[in-house]
């Protein structure tokens, strides 16, 4: 089936083309930062995560978020989302290569990765990161390519396939679950020592990610001839609003519990991040953006008219994605460090070779991520025209 | 351990060395027991055997100073800021810390900061003038439950069960900086840089091994000296010019469940205070104001 990866149109070609380049461009960078050491970034004693980690959470997200097309379509048995729930498991393979790839850049000593395997350290959430992200990959992989398999035979899905699909939903749920973990359970680091913050992480990825999907599903509308569905499209549309509404819901809760009990270590961070700590205001600009998409977000999907209309709603999902790309990428992992635990404050901005090597990751992603909708769309195709 | 390992395999390779070149005589002369011992630095040979190539975990010379559980008392009206940075000086000396003066690469494992970011939460702003401005020495508290520890894939970072310092394996660390987001007293470095850079040749320690870019490292309690049956360098120092300005010894060192050691006697003549402890991660070292 892969080898309909490798044919396609003139534009198609393009945009593979496209994106290799960005992928090569990435690629250089990462020789140098693996020459140079990590410290061509923009990251510090003080800020020991920046960019390629905040990308990683923010994808593990998208990545658990094809659980809400397979819960409707195998659980509630919502015929509609057939038509795509292939492209969600999709979405959550080429967005967990780029979580793993984010985490091999990120690394100081990227070939001695395997220590991770070798010495087994069950304390560690890292140690649970690796193994639920590859087994949701393997999971997704899996699932996705035999049920589209079945599909171009035109047999139904086969009975053997259920149980690593009802798997496959927990599985999704502890990808973002143990990623929050990785913060939530830090002493010391204010803003992220927080029961609430797997909910936060599920939530703004149950947003953020069919956003995402509803948009692939409007651009594969216009460049090929698959039709996702208006059905389709309403309900997950419908999901993305639930999800955000909860979203900003969680974070509104944090600013409670911070403001009113008056305890400054839980203020600190979320004033540094809208208003600025000791004339520090690196990240307000920023924060202050990703409100003002939230609010756009919200007030597009609540508003009926709007969310019912294809090119209103393509708006509010890239506000969503936006919003939740800063809160959660920027916000959330850049905001955790400041101020330090000796309470001074370092501040954080990303380099040339750093960004670089992100778009890299990216790139790489879109390109694993097409060439698979290219398979699915193209087996799509081929049963539609049989019949 | 990389730093215990290296020491102890060149133990090992010279005790075979010398193992031949030491004259019949002088063998003769001695005690076969403790000729042995001189000649293996003071591992017995099966040990030798059993941990060749491995972690020498729990295992250590005879002539070690040895504890249960370590601890140091920093007694901050005793400080100043000549001794702070002797202390300093000193530790990154012998240790090969390269001295970087970017403060976002800065590598630092023991430093001065003032009462309220070394105690953040107990400071106010009524103390003692003397104590504004006194430089409290921080490093890493070699907690009794490190989150440091707790958090590392790979167990590159650990507590040595003996006695409870907590160490590096500079060979094993991935650069995760796990370790850095955990440990809530900021005790950790990251090489953003090839340290090497940064350390003149004549002003490096043949003794101590110099790091890679893109591992981890902080203080190790002076663990190579402990092993020689020396106290750590910054007590050491601080306790020799504290004796030439005819004060009380700043720093403390010794074995916190030894009720007769000095860090007992210090905790019991004086409150004393811990950095963060509602935070449960037990730290080893305990301040006086
Ligand atoms: S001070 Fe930090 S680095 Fe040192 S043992 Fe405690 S948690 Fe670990
Ligand atoms: S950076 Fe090294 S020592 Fe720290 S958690 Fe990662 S592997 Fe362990």
């Amino acid at each position: 089936m892969l080898e309909k990866a490798f044919v396609g149109g003139r534009k198609y070609w393009i945009w593979m083309g496209c994106l290799l380049v960005v992928m090569g461009a990435g690629f250089l960078s990462w020789l140098y930062q693996f020459s140079e050491g990590l410290g061509v970034t923009g990251m510090s004693r003080d800020i020991s995560w920046g960019v390629y980690i905040a990308n990683f959470t923010f994808l593990v997200g998208v990545a658990a978020a094809a659980v809400m097309v397979v819960i409707p379509y195998y659980i509630h048995h919502y015929k509609a989302f057939g038509r795509i729930t292939i492209l969600a498991e999709f979405l959550g393979v080429a967005a967990v290569t780029m979580c793993l790839l984010f985490i091999i850049v990120d690394l100081g000593n990227p070939f001695r990765a395997l220590n991770v395997l070798l010495h087994p350290t069950p304390k560690s959430i890292l140690f649970w990161d690796m193994v639920v992200l590859n087994g949701y990959l393997f999971l997704n992989i899996f699932i996705g390519w035999n049920v589209l398999m079945a599909e171009r035979k035109g047999s139904p899905t086969p009975g053997w396939i259920k149980p690593f699909i009802y798997l496959s939903i927990p599985w999704a749920i502890s990808i973002h679950t143990v990623t929050a973990f990785l913060y939530a359970g830090l002493p010391g680091r204010h803003f992220w020592l927080t029961a609430i913050m797997a909910a936060r992480f599920l939530s703004s990825a149950f947003a953020a990610g069919p956003a995402m999907l509803i948009l692939f599903c409007l651009i594969l509308r216009k460049t090929t001839k698959f039709d996702a569905g208006n059905q389709q499209i309403r309900t997950l549309s419908g999901i993305v609003a639930y999800a955000m509404i909860l979203n900003v819901f969680f974070f509104l809760l944090e600013c409670f519990t911070a403001f009113y009990s008056g305890i400054p270590g839980h203020q600190h961070t979320i004033v540094y991040l809208f208003a600025g700590l000791h004339g520090h205001t690196g990240l307000v600009p920023w924060m202050w953006t990703s409100a003002f998409f939230w609010v756009v977000s919200l007030v597009l999907l609540i508003v009926p008219v709007t969310r019912r209309s294809d090119d209103v709603l393509a708006v509010a999902c890239v506000a969503v994605f936006i919003g939740c790309y800063i809160d959660k990428g920027v916000g959330l992992v850049i905001g955790g460090f400041i101020p330090n635990p000796l309470e001074h404050i370092t501040e954080y901005v990303a380099t040339v070779p750093e960004i670089l090597i992100t778009l890299g990751v990216w790139a790489t992603g879109f390109f694993i991520l097409s060439a698979l909708y290219k398979v699915a769309l193209t087996v799509k195709e081929e049963v539609e025209a049989e019949a | 351990m990389g730093v215990n390992r290296r020491k102890f395999l060149k133990i090992a390779g010279i005790s075979t060395l010398g193992a031949a070149a030491v004259p019949a005589a002088d063998a003769l002369a001695m005690n076969p027991i403790e000729w042995l011992d001189k000649q293996l630095g003071g591992f017995t040979p099966s040990e030798i055997l059993l941990h060749m190539g491995h972690k020498p975990t729990g295992l250590k010379p005879r002539e070690a100073l040895t504890a249960k559980r370590w601890a140091m008392v920093v007694n901050v009206r005793q400080l100043d800021e000549e001794i702070a940075e002797a202390c300093r000086e000193t530790c990154h000396k012998i240790h090969n810390v390269p001295d970087i003066k970017n403060p976002k690469h800065e590598i630092k494992w023991i430093w001065a900061e003032h009462y309220e970011h070394a105690l953040p939460g107990q400071h106010h702003e009524h103390i003692d003038d003397v104590l504004k401005e006194a430089p409290f020495l921080v490093m890493c508290n070699h907690c009794y439950d490190p989150a440091c520890v707790r958090v590392c894939p790979t167990k590159a970072t650990f507590k040595r069960e003996h006695d409870g310092i907590v160490l590096m394996d500079m060979h094993r660390c991935i650069g995760c900086r796990f370790c850095m987001a955990a440990c809530p007293f900021g005790a950790r470095n990251f090489n953003w840089k090839d340290p090497r850079l940064f350390l003149k040749e004549e002003d490096q320690n043949p003794e101590f091994p110099t790091r890679m870019k893109g591992v981890v490292e902080k203080c190790n309690f002076c663990a190579e000296r402990l092993a020689k049956g020396q106290i750590p360098a910054c007590v050491e120092v601080a306790q020799e010019l504290c004796k030439k300005k005819g004060r009380e010894p700043a720093l403390v060192f010794g074995d916190l469940e030894d009720p007769d050691s000095e860090v007992r006697q210090v905790l019991r003549r004086h409150h004393s205070l811990r950095r963060k402890p509602e935070l449960g991660t037990n730290p080893n070292v305990y301040y006086i104001v």
